[in-house]
């Protein structure tokens, strides 16, 4: 019910002293209204901006958050108002759509953004008024075009498993995409060029030899000229086989203006190679040669300039058939005058109708070879009145056209722009969004020194350690941290240890790694490893080695079978909490480059740079730390447990010892 | 009439038309009629209405028409939106009719507030006698079968065409010749005001249904 008919329903209820009289049985009983709520002033407080209504005008839509008791989660008691966290100055909308009835848009408001006011407020667009409706339909479909736009570019990102065939679509379809495409692209452009020169170069005369006269090249270079067309053929036959390989859908491939093109570019010289030999279709087969020159059509996919011309004449279909369609109405009429009053006068050329038309034609276009000429005075009026409104005539479709040109293609440019800021916009935003990522892989080396803080037991070290990060990033992380400690391998057996580790965010750069790795290396035999604890040694030593060696190293004597091993890497990584560790507490072994966090006691303090790249951490034991904010690791594999735990430190020392 | 405060320019206009015809006045003409009503205490003392009801009426009766007065186009459409599977033009028309006491072709808040107070606040003797008001059409004193059946015309009407059992043609009339029955007790084919109000008095459903003007405002 629109607003003010709330406030009429009384009166249309006292109306009803018109039916009772005439009702031959008793009215049923009116509803009680059992609430009676005094009307009351409401008080509603957006960001800080207060409005007041009566609480009626409010009820009125009793379907919207407003209206409804939705409003009751947004009371704050102290202050007695409803408090709503979002623009006021949309707000002001909205409310006046309780007050009036009609919901307006404001022209300044951003289209997006009163869109989600309305879905917040519980309010379909629908309702908008109708002076305001047509401008926000306009508005929404603007945007919706260009957030289309923004998905088709999506098609340049390269999928991770794509097949040949896809592979080879996506090259064909977006040449910038990897060098192939790009030299597949000029070389299949520079045959278009070849073959149209060579169709063009064909019929230029060559000059006198001996034994004929003048005659065009094609003729006196036959052969050479064979040549080059059967060359052209070629290339253009085995580009539309590639592509119509490649297309995901072949049927709709084969029926798309492009193949189309392309088949009749190519379709005279095969029906040439089959026909050659009948003298008598020799004549159709030259006529045939004139299909060859569709073959620069194929330009149009090397210029979006020609397919925005093609679209625009396709989408301006209407007007160009209007202007034919006036036009053969003037031509018919002119002509037809004209041969009427020329009829009198001797050697007129206008013989017939159908004669005048080549006269009028000529003369509506303003072109006027003058092989046609009237004589007698009413064919000179009629005349200068046909070359007048032929002006007229042509001249009024064509702004349409050209505005419709002019649209598509600014359209098309904005496009173009819109895609070039894309990139860098998006890599800005990757930028600050893997600066979050790696505050948590950051502050995951907080969390370890402040472990093996808390096992050597300094204060004011924690309070160093505990940086910017705010309530809601600490939360975010240890969010993170029991994902990690959930995502646990199903496979307990010994030769797969690694299986049974809890698994880590680690960053792109070093995943990838991680990937290549497993997939070129073997498992190393123990010696290696050896080795790799020295240079692990040095590592821990306190260089900032940034060679990624290390890490590799490292990685390799993680990816070892025995598990002892990896613990002692860690032990030895944990070089100087061993002394300190206290009953049933250890092994965090993080090994990252460049600054390894072993190195608690060198570096107390000492703020970790930021690395966006080589942060690494890698799938690592965890042992149980009581006091540690992650979740205890579930039960594992028995080995590992039992080497990290502390009570059988002299064994891990023992088997540092081995070392 | 005294504390009508009537800015009527359309009137003004009216007055000086005469004078210069031009083409200002009749864009003047175009120009709202504003109209102010009473004061809050005049309406207070003339209606049975409290202070606090005539605010709400008011405010409710200013939003759906701002300029402070209704014309019937306007009266027709907020009435056909409390019924909107039938044609409620008629009967709003007749409403309009029993509301506009002056008969000035529209209705000011005054009328609107005094017809509710009758049919809202008064006694059942007033009651039927704004009811008798609205039947009789043609406001002579009687209702006769035409006026009875205009109006049993009317009121089907809103019920519009989608109603079980489907209605007939002669349902008004059939309806209108049982309340005459009911109503003429001298039987000379129209009713007068005395036999309504005492065949109503007598009758129990429809002294029962008075009733539902209890909880309206």
């Amino acid at each position: 019910m629109a607003t003010g008919t709330a406030a009429w329903l009384p009166f249309a209820r006292a109306a009803a002293i018109g039916w009772m009289p005439v009702a031959s049985c008793p009215m049923p009983l009116a509803p009680r209204d059992n609430s009676k709520k005094k009307d009351e002033l409401i008080m509603l407080n957006v960001s800080g901006r207060r409005f007041q209504t009566w609480r009626t005008t409010l009820d009125r839509y009793p379907d919207t958050l407003l209206g409804s008791s939705e409003k009751d989660f947004f009371y704050n008691e102290e202050a007695k108002e409803y408090f709503f966290d979002r623009d006021p100055d949309v707000f002001r909308s909205i409310l006046n759509f309780y007050r009036t009835g009609k919901l307006h848009y404001p022209r300044q408001e951003c289209i997006s953004a009163y869109d989600e006011e309305l879905t917040f407020f519980g309010i379909i667009p629908e309702i908008i008024g109708d002076c305001c409706y047509e401008e926000y339909k306009d508005r929404k479909r603007e945007n919706l075009e260009r957030l289309q736009d923004d998905q088709e570019d999506n098609k340049d990102m390269k999928l991770p498993n794509m097949t040949i065939r896809e592979t080879m679509w996506r090259a064909f379809e977006n040449p910038h995409t990897s060098t192939m495409a790009l030299v597949f692209y000029y070389v299949t452009g520079f045959f278009i060029a070849i073959s149209v020169i060579t169709n063009v170069v064909e019929t230029v005369p060559c000059g006198a030899t001996p034994h004929h006269k003048n005659m065009p090249c094609g003729e006196r270079y036959t052969v050479a000229f064979f040549c080059m067309d059967t060359a052209c053929v070629m290339i253009f036959t085995v580009e539309y086989l590639l592509r119509l390989f490649a297309a995901p859908s072949r049927y709709r491939f084969m029926r798309s203006v492009m193949s189309i093109i392309d088949v009749v570019a190519i379709l005279p010289y095969y029906i040439g190679l089959v026909m050659s030999n009948n003298e008598d279709v020799s004549g159709a087969f030259v006529t045939l040669r004139v299909f060859r020159v569709f073959r620069i059509f194929k330009f149009s996919r090397h210029s979006q300039g020609l397919r925005i011309l093609g679209y625009t004449l396709k989408s301006c279909a209407s007007e160009l058939g209007f202007l034919l369609f006036s036009l053969t109405m003037a031509i018919i009429i002119f002509a037809t005058v004209m041969f009427y009053a020329e009829k009198g006068s001797s050697s007129s050329k206008f013989t017939s109708i159908p004669a005048s038309f080549w006269y009028t034609i000529v003369t509506m276009t303003t072109l006027g070879y003058g092989d046609m000429v009237p004589k007698t005075i009413a064919g000179k009026i009629f005349g200068s009145i046909c070359s007048l409104s032929g002006v007229l005539v042509i001249a009024l479709p064509v702004p349409v056209i050209v505005s419709n040109f002019s649209r598509i293609y600014h359209q098309n440019q904005r496009a173009d722009k819109r895609r070039a800021q894309k990139k860098t916009r998006q890599a800005r935003i990757r930028i600050a969004k893997s600066g979050s990522a790696n505050a948590f892989l950051a502050s995951k080396h907080h969390g370890l020194l402040n472990e093996l803080l808390e096992l050597t037991g300094t204060e004011e070290d924690e309070q160093k350690l505990i940086r910017n990060t705010s309530l809601l990033e600490s939360q975010h992380h240890h969010l993170l941290h029991c994902l990690e400690k959930t995502t646990v391998g199903g496979l307990k057996h010994p030769m797969l240890a690694q299986a049974s580790l809890a698994h880590e965010f680690v960053d792109e750069h070093m995943f990838e790694q991680n990937c290549l790795e497993e997939a070129l290396q073997s498992y190393p035999s123990r010696s290696p490893s050896v080795s790799s604890q020295g240079s692990c040694t040095i590592c821990c030593c306190g260089s900032r080695s940034t060679s990624r060696n290390t890490a590799l190293h490292i990685q390799s004597s993680q990816l070892a079978v025995h598990p002892s091993s990896r613990s002692n890497l860690n032990l030895r990584a944990e070089d100087g909490s061993r002394v300190n560790c206290k009953g049933g507490q250890v092994t965090t072994a993080i090994i990252s480059l460049p600054s390894p966090p072993s190195l608690a006691p060198h570096r107390e303090g000492r703020h970790h740079p930021h690395h966006p790249t080589t942060t690494t951490i890698r799938p690592s034991h965890r042992g149980e730390h009581p006091r540690s904010p992650r979740a205890s690791r579930p039960p594992q594999a028995p080995h590992p447990p039992a080497s990290s735990r502390c009570p059988p430190s002299d064994r891990s020392l023992s088997v540092d010892r081995n070392f | 009439m005294d504390g009508k405060r009537l800015d009527t320019i359309s009137e003004r206009v009216d007055a000086a038309a005469v004078s210069a015809p031009d083409s200002i006045e009749d864009e003047l003409e175009l120009s709202t009629v504003r109209h102010r009503p009473e004061g809050l205490e005049q309406l207070e003392a003339q209606t049975r209405f409290s202070r606090k009801e005539l605010q709400i009426l008011y405010r409710g009766f200013k939003n759906e028409c701002p300029s402070g007065v209704v014309n019937e186009d306007t009266f027709k459409e907020i009435y056909a939106q409390f019924f909107p599977q039938g044609d409620a033009s008629t009967y709003a028309h007749f409403l309009f009719n029993a509301f506009d006491t002056d008969h000035n072709g529209s209705l000011s808040f005054e009328d609107f507030v005094m017809g509710l107070s009758i049919l809202l606040r008064g006694t059942v003797q007033e009651k039927l006698n704004w009811a008798f008001n609205l039947y009789d059409i043609n406001k002579d004193g009687y209702i006769t079968k035409e006026e009875m059946l205009d109006i049993m015309k009317a009121i089907y009407d809103m019920m519009g065409k989608c109603t079980y059992p489907v209605l007939k043609e002669e349902t008004p009339r059939q309806h209108v010749e049982v309340f005459f029955q009911k109503m003429d007790k001298n039987k000379d084919g129209v009713v007068t005001i005395d036999e309504f109000i005492d065949c109503c008095q007598n009758d129990e459903n429809i002294m029962r249904s008075m009733h539902i003007f209890e909880n309206v405002l």
